[in-house]
């Protein structure tokens, strides 16, 4: 949270990386193009989960929900009403965002560890629910959305969303737009406001900020972040199911951050290709790969005990946002 | 013009915690551009009464007003907006924030309200804050690493650059030297200039060099309100710090 100083060099940093990104498209052979395209998306919902968790220091565990919610959002409308994928895009991040603007209403008159109960318990409802629907969504079965059904018109042209470049590009272009989306909001007034919430709400309160609205804010913004990666998930990877309402993917999207780096920009996307790429490594070594996955978070836990750049932060580049 | 309008006035105001009455029944004024103490022993309810005013708690009864508007059911970061600051007893800063930014956040509230906040706005206002506390040198210091007394100046600085008509001090003076009571006093001399000032204190020098009128609390009543020399003189209130009759 510094104010004015190093804004160039982390702007410079950020467009790097992206810069990186859309170059891998090109030169990455196809098995890692198609990881890193997930990586991509999933990092959008890692970075919807950080600005609630790392940023505002609220721990939740029912992300799945909203990552969910985006996904049944564009998906159900795609496949039960043949809505065009731009349309359904966009009724997903809606979707989320509503929900999370009643789910933060609810669970937002609590902190702490019941604040962490009551969002699991409401995402364990958002799970239920979609299994109890199972006349439209098929449960965990789930709806598989045929090439066909994911189709761009670009003035008259159809181009398949099933193409692994228009896919990656697709991927990358959410990505950068809630990266830098981040890191404008991060160095905002209202990312130090959170940032302070964080540190002593009740402070805060006394020096005039109403902490509920900005905390109400953060929860509806990361609930919209994480609909976007859910929509765009199941468009660009053609299936919606109950699995990614589990609990599950409540505790991964945490897990990225830990990894990465919590408050951190870039951690999400550092933690989520950490690790996508040690399980995609260990399962092919042996059957029992978890073992080696969790000697590696506990190395990770040891040697960097922020994260990776939350710990890099720390020791050599204070100036990352 | 009429009697002048208190800028703060409590009408029977009550809290009780349970069985507890912490503050019962107070009549309260206090008046524009006034140094005020309250003093009283401890449990006496002074800092559940100014909580009260700043909206940290709700009253049980009663009614608060501020410039003649009643406050009662407004929340705390309204008030705040409104002109009331609360310096808190206990020292609550961001120790993990440097003092620039910890202010930066007061300046940048006031700014919110009047619309934009701009970088120069900002630093300015942060400037202004520290110069008056004596922090100016110390903008990048981390927060948490300024000596006691040092961020019990930071936590005036927060209150001041809201730039408010009451600054309530919680027992501002607690745990510092000689030397830095000497400088919190003429600060507070010279903030009340222009604005009101009301402080809870427990350093009876500094209480008797700053204040103007005291009012004394016990057991959640006010026991007596006064000049300094009619406080010091007021057997009553020698006999709530003593503890029972002398003579």
């Amino acid at each position: 949270m510094t104010m004015p100083r190093s804004t160039r060099k982390d702007i410079f940093l950020h467009l790097a990386v992206i810069a990186v990104l859309l170059a891998a498209n090109y030169v990455l052979p196809e098995y890692h193009r198609s990881v890193f395209s997930r990586v991509l998306v999933l990092a959008v919902f890692a970075m919807g989960y950080n600005l609630l968790f790392g940023y505002t220091g609220l721990l939740s565990l029912g992300h799945a929900m909203f990552f969910a919610a985006g996904m049944y959002g564009a998906g159900l409308p795609i496949y039960h009403l043949g809505w065009n994928v731009p349309v359904s895009f966009a009724s997903g991040i809606v979707s989320g965002a509503l929900l999370a603007l009643v789910i933060g209403l609810l669970a937002l008159r609590t902190t702490g560890v019941a604040f962490m109960i009551v969002t699991m318990m409401f995402a364990q409802v958002g799970y239920l629910t979609s299994l109890f629907f199972t006349t439209w969504t098929r449960g965990e079965e789930g709806l598989v959305l045929t090439p066909a059904m994911r189709t761009l018109d670009l003035g008259g042209t159809a181009i398949s969303l099933s193409e692994p470049s228009l896919r990656y590009l697709i991927g990358w272009a959410l990505f950068s737009i809630v990266l830098l989306l981040s890191l404008w909001l991060v160095r905002s007034p209202f990312g130090r406001t959170l940032v302070a919430i964080r540190e002593n709400e009740e402070r805060m309160r006394m020096l005039g900020y109403d902490t509920f609205r900005a905390k109400l804010s953060a929860v509806v913004l990361s609930g919209t972040f994480c609909a976007g990666a859910g929509a765009a998930y199941g468009i660009l990877f053609g299936y919606v199911g109950s699995g990614f309402a589990s609990i599950q993917y409540s505790i991964l999207p945490l897990l990225w951050v830990l990894a990465g780096g919590a408050a951190t920009t870039l951690g999400p996307l550092i933690g989520t290709f950490f690790m996508f790429y040690i399980i995609d490594y260990t399962s092919g070594l042996t059957s029992a790969y978890l073992l080696l996955v969790g000697v590696a978070l506990i190395l990770l836990i040891l040697f960097f005990p922020k994260g990776l750049l939350g710990t890099i932060r720390e020791r050599w580049a204070k100036w990352l946002p | 013009m009429a009697a002048m309008t208190p800028l703060i006035e409590t009408r029977g105001l009550t809290k009780h915690f349970g069985g507890l009455k912490a503050v019962d029944g107070v009549d309260f004024r206090l008046d524009k551009g006034e140094i005020r103490a309250v003093i009283g022993p401890n449990g006496a309810g002074k800092t559940t009464f100014v909580s009260l005013i700043c909206g940290r708690i709700q009253p049980s009864e009663g009614t608060i007003l501020l410039d003649g508007a009643d406050i009662t059911s407004m929340p705390a970061h309204k008030r705040v907006l409104a002109g009331i600051a609360y310096t808190f007893q206990i020292t609550s800063i961001f120790p993990k924030l440097t003092v620039y930014d910890n202010v930066a956040l007061s300046v940048q509230r006031r700014l919110l309200a009047k619309g934009r906040v701009t970088h120069g706005a900002l630093a300015s206002g942060v400037e202004e804050a520290l110069e008056r506390v004596g922090l100016a040198g110390r903008a990048e210091t981390l927060a948490g690493n300024l000596s006691y007394g040092h961020q019990r100046l930071l936590e005036v600085a927060m209150g001041l650059a809201l730039q408010p008509r009451l600054l309530i001090l919680d027992e501002p003076t607690q745990g510092l030297s000689d030397g830095e009571i000497e400088t919190f006093i003429a600060l507070v001399r010279e903030v009340a200039r222009d604005a009101t000032v009301m402080l809870i204190e427990h350093n009876m020098q500094v209480v008797m060099e700053l204040a103007q009128k005291i009012t004394v609390l016990s057991f959640g009543k006010i026991l007596a309100e006064g000049s300094p020399e009619e406080i010091r003189a007021n057997v009553a209130v020698q006999d709530a710090y003593l503890g029972g009759s002398h003579g």
